[in-house]
């Protein structure tokens, strides 16, 4: 092969790959991308119906409910102006606790309830998701903690 | 007084590795050989003076001194010995002490290993990497600073999070570190030979063993951290696409790339500039690894509280590190290459569709991680990219990469025999489609198309990689070198390793129930029996522990103790799932919480084959071990013709 041809060939492999990739990165992309938004706004109707998101705030006092001996569970999650009932049907995280910061991932339904896959709570006591601890700040709601916990790794 | 010897000693370090910087690189263009020769004695200084400065700071652990801040935020007097001094490692700020220590000892063993080395290329690697350590040890003693001390002196300390009290956990920072920094070694002896002016096979045939030792240790780091999510993290994930997991994974991919990259340089004396890039690349991914670790922008458990002032000095170090790195490629590249043709078909074509393919995944891994932070520091809105996008843009290269890397293994350089290649391997083809199919159908029944395929390109690849060896068994076929047989052993890995996750990520069962005690569910073919849970006392925990049974067919094939622990310091619940390890399946049970009632939410999980990841992984290590250890590497420099090196290459890698 002469360095003219091989050179057309690296170029043409790597233009074919880079188009490739950037093709397949753009769909998945569009179809993966998971949005936050609080309470509020999904209230609002900001939040995209049907689609995925995150849902974030701080789990309402009082508002967990559960059948005696079922799995499925309702709490409320709040940014202090607004509520929305959340509903999860599985094992809730070590660090999930009343009054404490949330982030759900799942679909708003119909009746305006949230219907959740998957439920995250703090990965350590001092530690809040920064968006859950910004969007309390907004509300003047002194966070517990601060974004992020002491030196952890 | 310790802390504040041990702060001393760590700005004598930087002293010393500043020397180790300007004398040599300044030398070495000027030609100096009394300016060239400080290089050695500065680096062993500087790494001396750090290695004190490391071991006061972890007696300041050991003795439980929490006046100092580190101590009192990351450990405990009720902490065993073994995990006070992982705590050294468990914050940021003994976390990075441990990055520039390992930094200071790749230069040490850089600098007594290279005595072969002509001088023009020693002193300027050394230089370099007494740069990126001066770089390291300003941002430590200027932000960082881990010497600090607290006032007033706490009771006690803040404890280490329960999580990383764990064996593989206070493992997995050396071993990834290790990794990490390792590729400073060929980003600095890229930056050398640019500087030097003359990239060539000899040059290659230097940095493959330092590139091949960090490519190690960071597979085997990447596993510890893979494996202790699965079990220590609670719920059977092993893998989250996680943007702290993806800044190790990045680095270790480019620097795959890397090794197949070198490979070729060395044996034809081509693919020159994109060596050095990606030599450039895995170090700088590294050093971006370290930024988005460490600077706390991430959301994720490693992520730190931080000033911003260390975010904007990590930046600049960045900016700085990687910009000046492609100036000097920009600068010297041009003219590198040299015009030595290959064919369409040859070993050649193949590593170049393994640096392309390697390269494609690592930029759309690097998209999806920093995407969401660009959108959210010009505020356009808080996102995350979900994993089946991962998922997506990782398994379209690798699959045909899987694919080629068995056929490429066979092709000899310049020009393969095609017809000799389907004649060697048409068989193997055969045997991976019977038993890939049979295995996946005999085992699980049905499955997705790609599964199949999935496996069957795993077996593929495990055959193709082990046929040479298997047949110089048998005292056929050609004699295979350290290396070569190193990188079939590690080709192998892959192959097990991707029939690890193909099988795991299809045919895993994932459930959450509500159990009562004394109650049995059914779980697929398994009854799970939740017979007891008692309280018990562990060293600094108290724990709920749940006394599981599950049987098949009527006998009982295990016993499993998940436990519920609450951590007396922190007052942090934690999970500890009770496994059945076996290699051609897991069973895993975690206790979630009291339901009422007298029933418990239990995780119960079959993991088919999910072993073979990790024994994937320790395979790849092990093929990376033998290769390292090739004789070539050691021997004295050899004749400089390249002539009779691809003369005589065709079957040599």
């Amino acid at each position: 092969m002469t360095p003219r041809k091989q050179r057309m060939l690296t170029v043409g492999l790597v233009v074919v790959g880079v188009s490739l990739a950037v093709g397949l990165a753009l769909q998945a992309f569009q179809e993966n991308l998971l949005f936050f938004y609080s309470p509020t706004q999904a209230i609002a109707g900001e939040a995209p119906e049907g689609r995925k998101f995150r849902l974030g705030g701080l789990v309402e006092e009082g508002s967990l409910t559960r059948e005696s001996g079922e799995l499925k569970v309702t709490f409320m999650v709040t940014d202090l102006k607004n509520t929305l009932p959340v509903s999860y049907e599985g094992v809730l995280p070590d660090l999930f606790r009343e009054g404490q910061g949330v982030v759900a991932h799942g679909y708003l339904q119909p009746d305006g309830s949230f219907l959740a896959e998957e439920v995250l709570a703090k990965h350590d006591e001092n530690y809040m998701a920064p968006e859950v601890a910004e969007l309390l700040a907004e509300q003047g709601h002194p966070v517990d903690g601060k974004p992020a916990g002491p030196a952890k790794n | 007084m310790i802390p504040e010897l041990g702060q001393l000693c760590t700005t004598i370090a930087l002293c010393l590795a500043g020397v180790q910087t300007i004398f040599p690189l300044v030398g070495a263009h000027r030609n100096q050989r009394s300016w060239m020769a400080v290089a050695r004695p500065a680096a062993v200084g500087h790494f001396v003076f750090l290695t004190i400065g490391f071991g006061l700071l972890t007696y300041s652990f050991i003795i439980n001194d929490f006046s100092v801040l580190i101590v009192a935020s990351t450990s405990n007097s009720q902490l065993p010995i073994l995990y006070r001094v992982a705590a050294v490692w468990g914050g940021h700020e003994g976390s990075l002490m441990l990055w520039v220590l390992l930094l200071s000892f790749w230069t040490v063993a850089v600098s007594v290993s290279s005595r072969r080395l002509p001088d023009y290329l020693a002193t300027r690697v050394i230089g370099v990497m007494g740069f990126i350590s001066v770089g390291l040890l300003l941002y430590i003693l200027s932000v960082s600073n881990p010497f600090l001390r607290i006032l007033p002196v706490p009771f006690d300390g803040n404890d280490m999070n329960p999580l990383l009290q764990d064996p593989a956990m206070a493992l997995h920072p050396p071993m990834l570190y290790t990794g990490y920094v390792g590729f400073a070694v060929a980003f600095a002896y890229a930056i050398a030979a640019m500087l030097a002016g003359r990239v060539d096979q000899q040059w290659a045939r230097w940095v493959r063993p330092w590139t091949t030792a960090a490519w190690t240790f960071l597979t085997l780091g990447i596993a510890l951290g893979s494996w202790w999510a699965y079990y220590e993290l609670g719920w059977g994930g092993w893998w989250f696409w996680d943007p702290v997991e993806n800044a190790s994974f990045m680095p270790w991919l480019i620097g795959t790339a890397l090794i197949h990259s070198l490979a070729v340089t060395e044996k034809r004396d081509l693919f020159k500039g994109s060596t050095l890039l990606l030599a450039i690349g895995a170090f700088s991914l590294s050093l971006l690894g370290t930024f988005l670790v460490r600077s706390g922008v991430l959301v994720s458990v490693h992520a730190f509280a931080s000033d911003p002032t260390r975010g904007v000095f990590i930046l600049s170090l960045l900016v700085i590190v990687i910009g000046g790195a492609l100036s000097i490629y920009a600068w010297r590249a041009p003219g590198l290459d040299r015009n030595a043709g290959f064919k369409a078909v040859s070993r050649e074509t193949f590593l170049l569709i393994n640096n392309i393919l390697l390269s494609a995944a690592t930029g759309l891994i690097l998209l999806g991680t920093l995407y969401p932070l660009v959108l959210d520091a010009l505020a356009m809105g808080k996102i995350s990219v979900g994993k089946p996008y991962f998922d997506t843009v990782f398994i379209i290269p690798m699959l045909p990469l899987v694919i080629f890397a068995g056929i490429g293994m066979h092709a000899a350089w310049k020009q393969a025999d095609t017809a000799q290649m389907v004649r060697k391997l048409r068989w193997l083809v055969v045997i991976a489609l019977i038993t890939g199919i049979m295995m996946t159908a005999l085992a699980w029944g049905t499955g997705p198309v790609l599964t199949f395929v999935g496996v069957v390109t795993g077996i593929w690849l495990v055959l193709a990689s082990l046929r040479d060896p298997v047949m110089r068994l048998f005292g056929k076929g050609p004699l295979l070198t350290a290396s070569m047989i190193g990188m079939q052993i590690a080709h192998a890995g892959v192959g097990l390793f991707v029939i690890g996750v193909t099988v795991t990520s299809t045919y895993s069962i994932e459930t959450d129930q509500s159990v009562r005690i004394g109650e049995t569910v059914q779980v697929a073919d398994y009854s799970v029996t939740f017979n007891d849970l008692q309280q018990v006392q562990g060293a600094n925990y108290t724990a709920l522990r749940a006394d599981i049974d599950i049987s098949q067919d009527g006998r009982i094939i295990a016993h499993l103790n998940p436990e519920k622990r609450v951590y007396r310091v922190q007052t942090m619940p934690m999970t500890e799932a009770g496994i059945d390890v076996g290699l051609g399946r897991d069973l895993f049970v975690a206790l979630g919480e009291d339901l009422g009632d007298n029933a418990w939410s239990l995780r119960i999980q079959y993991k088919p084959m999910i072993r073979f990841i990790w024994l994937g992984c320790i395979v790849m290590a092990l093929g990376g071990l033998i290769a390292m250890g090739d004789r070539r590497y050691r021997a004295a420099i050899q004749s400089k013709s390249p002539a009779v090196e691809s003369g005589t290459a065709t079957k040599l890698v």
